[in-house]
């Protein structure tokens, strides 16, 4: 998987920065408009889909390394879970309790701002920070996955 | 006739799905699989559902780009091989019970487009508490979102879980070094 012609690698590094800063908007405004964690998620991993199929696997795992990748991934889950736990030392051992939300921000007008809903935009970015990079380990793993003849190089 | 947008998306899906399961090239059934899809998140669209429709349309264009360039690229593209008749009778057999069994619970079910689970307005079932009380108690203007991550995220860690197994399952059996080490040893 060498890449594309000149015009698909020109118009995808420009389309690139656009998909990738609408995931983030997708996950960062979860909790006031339709989308959130998941969604977000699986649009930035397109993001890096877009710089696989236009420049090739090698220029991707330069940009996003196998091992960084499992590492955000391990990330977005232990901050779920972290999330998860503070909660339930906070909230009389009930798991998830939204802490930010019941301590903090309880009886202010917060609501259809950014910053509201508590512990709700550290969730979805949790999850979208595993998501993406998950779904980016699943296309890095196949296309270095050749069932026939893995000694001769990628065409 | 009532909701007719849903039985012309439904008829499209089925033609889709029936396509990808009939047809002999494995390129051909990926892209109706697609199709089928994209039918369902269109209907999803019509329900007012905008985040499942975003996520199945999400979703749906990463898998098809994995599927063709991934799959498809590096495996035969044909399959062959020809009907087995005690299979076809057992198959045909079992979506006859599931048919009969479906007929039965649609009946169970209320009116399509009725909003079975809050009978009553009050609040007084979990969903009715969801819709009345979910932007005072959790401050998310979004109410799937207040639900999958707040009185519900018990339920997303599972999902997260899954996901992560199944990762860690791919990375496992595809990563290289053991291929290569494999290759190597006689």
């Amino acid at each position: 998987m060498k890449g594309m012609t000149l015009i698909v690698k020109t118009i995808s590094s420009w389309v690139k920065m656009l998909v990738f800063l609408f995931g983030i908007y997708i996950i960062l405004f979860g909790h006031i408009t339709p989308g959130g964690g998941f969604a977000g998620g699986v649009i930035l991993a397109c993001s890096y889909v877009l710089i696989m199929l236009a420049f090739g696997r090698d220029y991707t795992e330069e940009n996003l390394s196998l091992k960084l990748a499992s590492k955000l991934d391990c990330t977005g889950a232990l901050l779920f879970i972290a999330i998860a736990l503070v909660g339930f030392m906070y909230g009389g051992f009930s798991f998830f309790y939204n802490f930010i939300q019941q301590e903090y921000l309880a009886g202010k007008e917060t609501a259809f701002k950014l910053i509201s809903a508590g512990t709700i935009p550290l969730s979805n970015i949790a999850i979208g920070l595993k998501v993406g990079a998950s779904l980016f380990l699943v296309l890095l793993m196949l296309s270095a996955f050749r069932p026939s003849d893995s000694s001769e190089k990628e065409n | 006739m009532e909701h007719l947008e849903f039985y012309i998306l439904l008829l499209f899906v089925i033609i889709g799905s029936l396509v990808a399961v009939e047809t002999k090239n494995l390129l051909s059934a990926v892209i109706c699989i697609g199709a089928a899809g994209f039918g369902g998140s269109l209907m999803f669209l019509f329900l007012r559902a905008p985040d499942i429709a975003i996520t199945q349309i999400v979703v749906e264009v990463l898998a098809l780009v994995i599927l063709i360039r991934v799959t498809i690229s590096r495996d035969k593209t044909f399959i062959s091989g020809d009907w087995e008749l005690v299979g076809v009778l057992f198959s045909v057999g079992f979506l006859l019970i599931i048919f009969l069994a479906g007929t039965q619970v649609f009946d169970a079910l209320p009116e399509f487009g009725s909003p079975s689970f809050i009978a009553n307005n009050h609040g007084d079932t979990a969903s009715g508490h969801y819709i009345q009380e979910g932007l005072s108690e959790t401050g998310a203007a979004n109410i799937v979102t207040s639900v999958i991550l707040d009185y519900r995220a018990y339920d997303t860690l599972g999902e997260a879980t899954v996901l992560f197994t199944s990762i860690l399952g791919a990375v496992v059996i595809l990563r290289k070094q053991s291929r290569n080490r494999l290759e190597t040893e006689p």
